[in-house]
């Protein structure tokens, strides 16, 4: 098992035909990925690689029978994207666009919320997800670790990339960047409810970053919900107030969305974080080694 | 983007919200000509991006030109916060009856836009959301439906409001939801919005912060950019497209990723305390490609800035390789050569993840003056720090 995406995932790219979108359409199936079908509008009937090209989400669906999108579009076009992929019934949205003005995104998550969230938004501003040895939704590298036993729950890219490196000879059952924007579809707290019901999953690394209070929510889903070990990370504790630091969502305001709070809220429900990347990583083998 | 008060009440009036007439000044001869303009009573206002202006000493009644004059000479190159005062804004005085508060807010939490109403204006909303929760009426307001007139009037009923007022602030609460939703802002807020000695109810203070992701669709947000108040790297950062934020420390920070570096700022203070406090100077992210150029203009910025005293260059290769970033690193120098600088400040590199042993190999061979190899990033953040340790 794995969470979200599994071998068994039918994969559809959306903008599969710009230049992002094939290249990493072209690393996703050499990472095993069964990608079905691309979508690009006016581009219906064309292929790339072989893979089918269609006009819109429903005519892919039908043809294909996709179940997961991943959705490459510049941020102009991705609320429209979002909203047919919703309507198509895809179950999984993966939307790695950065750059969404979150009015958009807080209009295609209510739309897809309103729908009854048949449609899990994965981002955007993500990565993807990566459950290793089965299928890679996204861009993260599929070389870095194999299948193995931990779950991994990110807002940053290369945090994720780091953290599957220095934990590589455990594996991953999968690895979701939930992304670094003010509104995500899948948050902190979807992933661990997700690990904790998977058998495949023993522990869980959680690596958060400055903004909002996802990471204080999921210390508080985790004291009542996660039986599982969970190691923490957190990062951004030198940045200054009101400056956005980077992600979208990557903003102290006032005194709220610290890194402190963050991790005042995981220790206190019993959550061990590391200082550094290495120092969690550390922490996670000791774990994993205790069992 | 957080925008100055003055912008603030642009766009109120823009979307047909009442504000008092008013002028900008940024010197005391302007004020006297704004107090002039607009006649009788003024208040003049420092325009910063902080609060407690009040308190500062940065808001000042005048009776007319003159006054206006004096107390803008007294409140222009004020510090306050950290903030100087580049800018007042010269308003006409009102007499105020009664101070409400007002906002439409972008709710993280809920995934959600929120209206918050409260009869309790003119002082921190937060002391009132933390010492009576009851006198702040919320509604959320789902993105899909919207705010009409009679979610307003509701809003406004919850909260309290005196039954004579309720419509019109209804009607200021509808033209500040068209700000909020045509402006793509995270936050508008009218605080306070008073009701004067004739009954009307006008906007005497505001807030808004815009969305940059919304700039390609926002023509006008630009010039809402205050140049003046940002830092000189900053702005020759964003000329060159660098995701760039100047920081108060001597370890000049470059990597890829913006959780990445984020996570770099902290490993270098947290090594820095081991060498008398030394702390990053920047935060700088140069995204996944990590091109020459890139990185060229990367260092150029950071090796610029007088307060650096070591440079720490973080890259995982994810996609990217590390022999490309290695060949980056390379041509950065040579580019800076070409360039005319000099690169005298040492560099601490830590290269891993994807083809890792041959970026390093890259590095040793080219044998660039002061650059160094570390394997780690928790050993690398060290070194760096040390290095700016010694150079204090």
């Amino acid at each position: 098992m794995a969470i979200f995406l599994t071998e068994k995932s039918r994969v559809l790219v959306q903008g599969i035909t710009g230049t992002e979108g094939t290249r990493h359409t072209r690393r996703m199936v050499a990472a095993g990925t069964n990608i079905v079908a691309g979508v690009t509008p006016g581009k219906g009937g064309r292929d790339v690689d072989g893979i089918p090209v269609f006009d819109n989400c429903a005519d892919a669906v039908k043809a294909t029978g996709a179940d997961v999108t991943v959705v490459f579009v510049p941020p102009r076009f991705a609320k429209a994207a979002v909203v047919e992929a919703v309507d198509a019934g895809l179950g999984l949205a993966v939307v790695l666009t950065e750059g969404i003005p979150v009015h958009d995104t807080a209009e295609f998550w209510a739309y897809a919320r309103g729908t009854g969230n048949r449609t899990r938004i994965i981002g955007p501003n993500c990565p993807g997800l990566i459950s290793p040895g089965q299928s890679n939704a996204g861009i993260i590298p599929a070389d870095i670790t194999k299948r193995g036993r931990i779950g991994l729950v990110s807002k940053s890219g290369t945090l994720t990339y780091q953290m599957m490196y220095e934990l590589r000879d455990f594996g991953f059952s999968t690895c979701v960047g939930i992304g670094g924007d003010p509104i995500v579809g899948t948050t902190h707290i979807d992933c661990l409810q997700a690990f904790e019901n998977d058998p495949e999953t023993e522990a869980i690394v959680m690596i958060g970053e400055i903004g909002g209070d996802a990471e204080e929510r999921a210390a508080a889903y985790i004291a009542e919900h996660v039986s599982k070990p969970v190691v923490g990370y957190v990062a951004g504790f030198t940045a200054p107030e009101g400056k956005t630091m980077g992600h979208a969502g990557a903003i102290v305001s006032g005194s709220s969305g610290t890194a402190l709070a963050k991790q005042e809220a995981l220790e206190a429900v019993g959550v061990r974080v590391g200082r550094t990347p290495s120092e969690t990583a550390a922490l996670m083998r000791e774990t994993l080694l205790a069992r | 983007m957080d925008l100055l008060e003055h912008q603030a009440q642009e766009l109120f009036a823009k979307h047909g919200v009442p504000v008092s007439r008013n002028r900008v000044a940024s010197t005391p001869d302007e004020a006297h000509a704004a107090a002039a303009e607009i006649g009788g009573r003024v208040v003049v206002k420092a325009q910063v991006k902080t609060g407690g202006r009040g308190k500062a000493g940065g808001v000042k009644l005048a009776d007319g030109p003159d006054a206006a004059q004096d107390v803008a000479s007294r409140i222009l190159g004020m510090d306050i916060r950290g903030h100087t005062v580049h800018r007042v804004l010269v308003t006409e005085a009102s007499e105020i009856a009664d101070e409400y508060y007002v906002s439409f807010l972008l709710d993280r939490s809920n995934r959600s836009f929120l209206a918050l109403v409260s009869a309790q204006g003119g002082v921190e909303i937060e002391q009132v959301a933390a010492e009576n929760p009851e006198a702040l009426a919320r509604l959320w307001v789902d993105p899909a439906d919207g705010f009409d007139l009679d979610a307003a009037r509701r809003l406004a009923a919850a909260a309290g409001l005196p039954d004579d007022v309720r419509e019109d602030v209804a009607r200021v609460l509808v033209r500040l939801w068209n700000v909020f939703r045509s402006e793509d802002a995270t936050l508008v807020e009218i605080n306070p919005l008073a009701r004067l000695a004739d009954g009307s109810v006008r906007a005497l203070d505001g807030k808004v912060t815009l969305d940059d992701n919304a700039r390609y669709r926002q023509p006008g947000h630009p010039q809402y950019v205050d140049v003046s108040a940002t830092d000189p790297l900053e702005v020759r950062a964003a000329e060159k497209d660098l995701n760039y934020v100047k920081l108060d420390g001597s370890v000049g920070v470059i990597g890829n990723g913006a959780g990445l570096v984020m996570s770099t700022l902290d490993v270098v203070a947290y090594a820095g305390e081991q060498y008398g406090g030394v702390k990053p100077a920047n935060f700088l992210d140069i995204g996944g490609g990590a091109s020459a150029e890139v990185m060229a203009n990367g260092l150029e910025i950071i090796l610029g800035d007088p307060d650096v005293r070591s440079v720490f260059v973080n890259v995982f290769g994810g996609i990217t390789a590390c022999d490309a970033v290695a060949d980056g690193i390379v041509a950065a120098f040579a580019l800076l050569t070409d360039r005319g600088e000099t690169i005298t400040k040492p560099l601490v590199v830590r290269l891993d993840g994807n083809n890792a042993a041959q970026g390093r190999q890259i590095l040793t061979e080219a044998a660039l003056p002061g650059v160094r190899l570390v394997d780690t990033m928790d050993g690398a953040a060290r070194l760096a720090a040390e290095l700016a340790g010694k150079g204090a």
